[in-house]
């Protein structure tokens, strides 16, 4: 579809509108894995804890309303679970380590300059762009 | 209050990246899919993201948050080991997944069997990281 970058736009300046909310009105970086981690580990308490599983009621039920309403909708996941296993530990394990993700140091991070979330951002793409390389060489030897 | 702007922000989030297209496993692969058939959508969803932060941040300056409390402070800018390796393994399960935490999240209610099973190894990982840290930082010194 050619208005497909649109809609990237689109949503794009959604997610930044919503990171721009949390921080003006609630003074917190919106990080999806500093949020997530952080009630997983127990590293967030009180109030904190309490704005974080708000934020993931609203993360999850929205969307979820949204798609039941239209329907159809599929993240396109496929293969094998174990693929998914080892993919979720890596991403849980390496945004924790590297103290954000896509959100934190993508967005809330590359927006400031951090040096930081740039350097991480690039490692992340180049590492992503290893795998996705790999997988698709495996693929087409099956 | 505070709970309830945190719930709009995130349905404000969950709602951006299904429109974008970062719920779509095949798109976030097609994007890091460089040397094959290139995908460029997350590149406009990446910069539609970026630009309303960079007005929010310069609004942050000589300001506090309106529910009161303090903006985070200063970015650190150290690159140490915990930043690189941990950007590594992230971004390899990325490219196998094509999921991220967010999407992963927000895509919880209509992701099957994989995009749980996916959530909950996420979830295992963050908690094994702090003792995965004091191990590498005991077995590595500092940098």
């Amino acid at each position: 579809m050619p208005q497909e970058w649109l809609w990237g736009l689109a949503g794009g300046a959604m997610i930044g509108i919503a990171a721009a909310l949390f921080l003006l009105v609630n003074g917190r970086v919106m990080g999806a894995s500093g949020i997530l981690g952080g009630l997983a580990d127990g590293t967030t308490r009180g109030e904190a804890a309490r704005e974080g599983m708000a934020f993931l009621v609203g993360l999850v039920g929205v969307p979820a309303l949204i798609v039941l309403a239209r329907g159809g909708e599929s993240t396109h996941a496929g293969g094998h679970l174990a693929l998914y296993i080892v993919a979720g530990l890596l991403v849980g394990l390496g945004t924790r380590l590297a103290n954000g993700c896509t959100s934190g140091h993508g967005v809330c991070g590359i927006s400031r300059l951090s040096v930081r979330g740039i350097v991480a951002t690039v490692v992340y793409i180049l590492a992503g762009a290893f795998a996705v390389l790999l997988l698709r060489q495996l693929t087409e030897a099956i | 209050m505070r709970s309830g702007f945190a719930a709009i922000a995130g349905a404000v989030f969950g709602t951006g990246l299904w429109l974008s297209g970062m719920t779509d496993t095949t798109k976030v692969q097609g994007w890091l899919d460089v040397f094959g058939d290139w995908d460029p959508t997350l590149a406009f969803v990446m910069g539609g993201a970026i630009i309303p932060m960079v007005f929010a941040w310069r609004l942050t300056t000589g300001r506090r948050p309106a529910l009161g409390g303090a903006f985070p402070g200063p970015p650190g800018q150290e690159i140490d080991r915990g930043l690189v390796i941990g950007s590594v393994l992230f971004g390899f399960g990325w490219g196998l997944s094509g999921l991220c935490p967010g999407p992963a999240v927000a895509s919880l209610s209509w992701g099957g069997t994989e995009g749980i099973v996916f959530c909950l190894a996420m979830v295992a990982g963050m908690r094994a990281a702090p003792s995965v840290r004091t191990q590498l930082d005991a077995r590595f010194r500092p940098v």
